[in-house]
């Protein structure tokens, strides 16, 4: 059986559907059977990120709804040997969808891939309650602002009460050097305030928007610093100790570093 | 240049992510206790009711909110008094 992830964070925009896509990636970039679900059903985005959007033919709806069948509905994807992502569908709104059916089909999908990992819509409403009904771990995303953490709080509690115990936190965008001018709060302040264990931190990195246009993931690319702290998620959830990586990469040194390519 | 000496000068004043963490904290502690801004400004106006009985307040200066310190929660009520009123001897025996 494989576990099924799920990544939420209850506030839109701090980074859950990049974080979905670089994890799965990522980890089948190390050779897992990885599906990711797209759970944001009338927004979907995920086929976009993964530069997939052109080859949707049927959606999480249709196989929920028995109109084809999982595998008619998976997409491979073009860079990654491994990877298939279940898109949401555009049309459709969240009821069309029910909690019963998302277990169900995440049980199935967790029987073929050793990673099931589903991009949770925003909101605590209906299609976040969908999004985490066959999930065994969660993910929760962050950025070190007040409206994010204090959603991450609510989510986290929700989580709990749902029965998905030590849920596993990201913080993401984040700025060392805000930081150090302390107008930013801390990794510590965050962690102190959310009382969970981290996952990692992402910094904020111009390169997920370059990455973004072209369809691609950070994670694949080996000088990006999002990318490596990505690379270090992924070894994280696989079981092993990874420390956090070095995270003040503003001196002189470092700058010149990157630009040869030594990072 | 500029942004050095703004930055010298807002120095003085707490640095934005103390008030970031004491905002969240705050507004954690309502969201964790479930007490909504309706629930709370319902036992404001009692509270206003209650105490005028007894004395004349400044309503519009009353802050009733909850803070946590150490795990516990408290209720702070800052109530800033007017006045006090002269009660009929047997109103307040008869208490």
């Amino acid at each position: 059986m494989g576990e099924v992830i799920v990544v939420t964070s209850g506030k839109g925009g701090v980074g859950k559907t990049t974080t979905t896509a670089n994890l799965g990636v990522g980890l089948a970039a190390l050779g897992h059977k990885v599906a990711l679900i797209d759970a944001d059903i009338g927004l979907r985005n995920l086929d976009v990120l993964l530069g997939l959007e052109n080859r949707i033919v049927y959606d999480l709806t249709d196989v929920t709804g028995g109109r084809c069948r999982l595998k008619q509905a998976l997409i491979k994807d073009k860079h990654c040997e491994g990877l298939h992502l279940l898109p949401a569908s555009q049309t459709k709104d969240k009821t069309a969808v029910s909690q019963e059916e998302m277990k169900k089909l995440c049980q199935d999908m967790a029987q073929e891939f050793e990673y099931v990992i589903i991009d949770c819509p925003a909101g605590i409403e209906q299609g976040f309650r969908n999004a985490i009904a066959g999930a065994n771990k969660a993910i929760v995303v962050t950025t070190p602002e007040v409206a994010a953490v204090r959603d991450a709080d609510r989510i986290i509690g929700l989580l709990e009460a749902a029965e998905l115990r030590n849920p596993k936190l990201v913080i993401n965008r984040f700025r060392y050097k805000m930081v150090q001018q302390k107008d930013m709060m801390s990794i510590e302040d965050i962690i102190d305030i959310l009382a969970v264990d981290l996952l990692g931190v992402v910094p904020e990195d111009e390169q997920v928007v370059v990455s973004t246009n072209k369809g691609e993931s950070v994670i694949q690319d080996e000088r990006s610093r999002s990318g490596q702290a990505f690379r270090n998620i992924v070894r994280r959830i696989k079981g092993e100790a990874i420390p956090l990586m070095n995270l003040n990469q503003s001196g002189m040194l470092n700058k010149l570093r990157r630009i040869i390519g030594l990072r | 240049m500029l942004e050095f000496l703004t930055r010298l000068f807002s120095r003085e004043s707490s640095p934005s992510k103390d008030i970031a963490k004491e905002r969240l904290r705050l507004v954690l502690v309502h969201d964790r206790a479930g007490v909504s801004p309706q629930l709370l400004q319902a036992l404001k106006s009692e509270l206003i009711k209650v105490i005028s009985n007894y004395m004349e307040i400044d309503e519009q200066g009353l802050e009733v909110n909850l803070d946590s310190h150490d795990n516990q929660v408290a209720l702070i009520a800052n109530i800033p008094i007017k006045q006090m009123k002269r009660l009929p001897e047997n109103v307040v025996s008869g208490l």
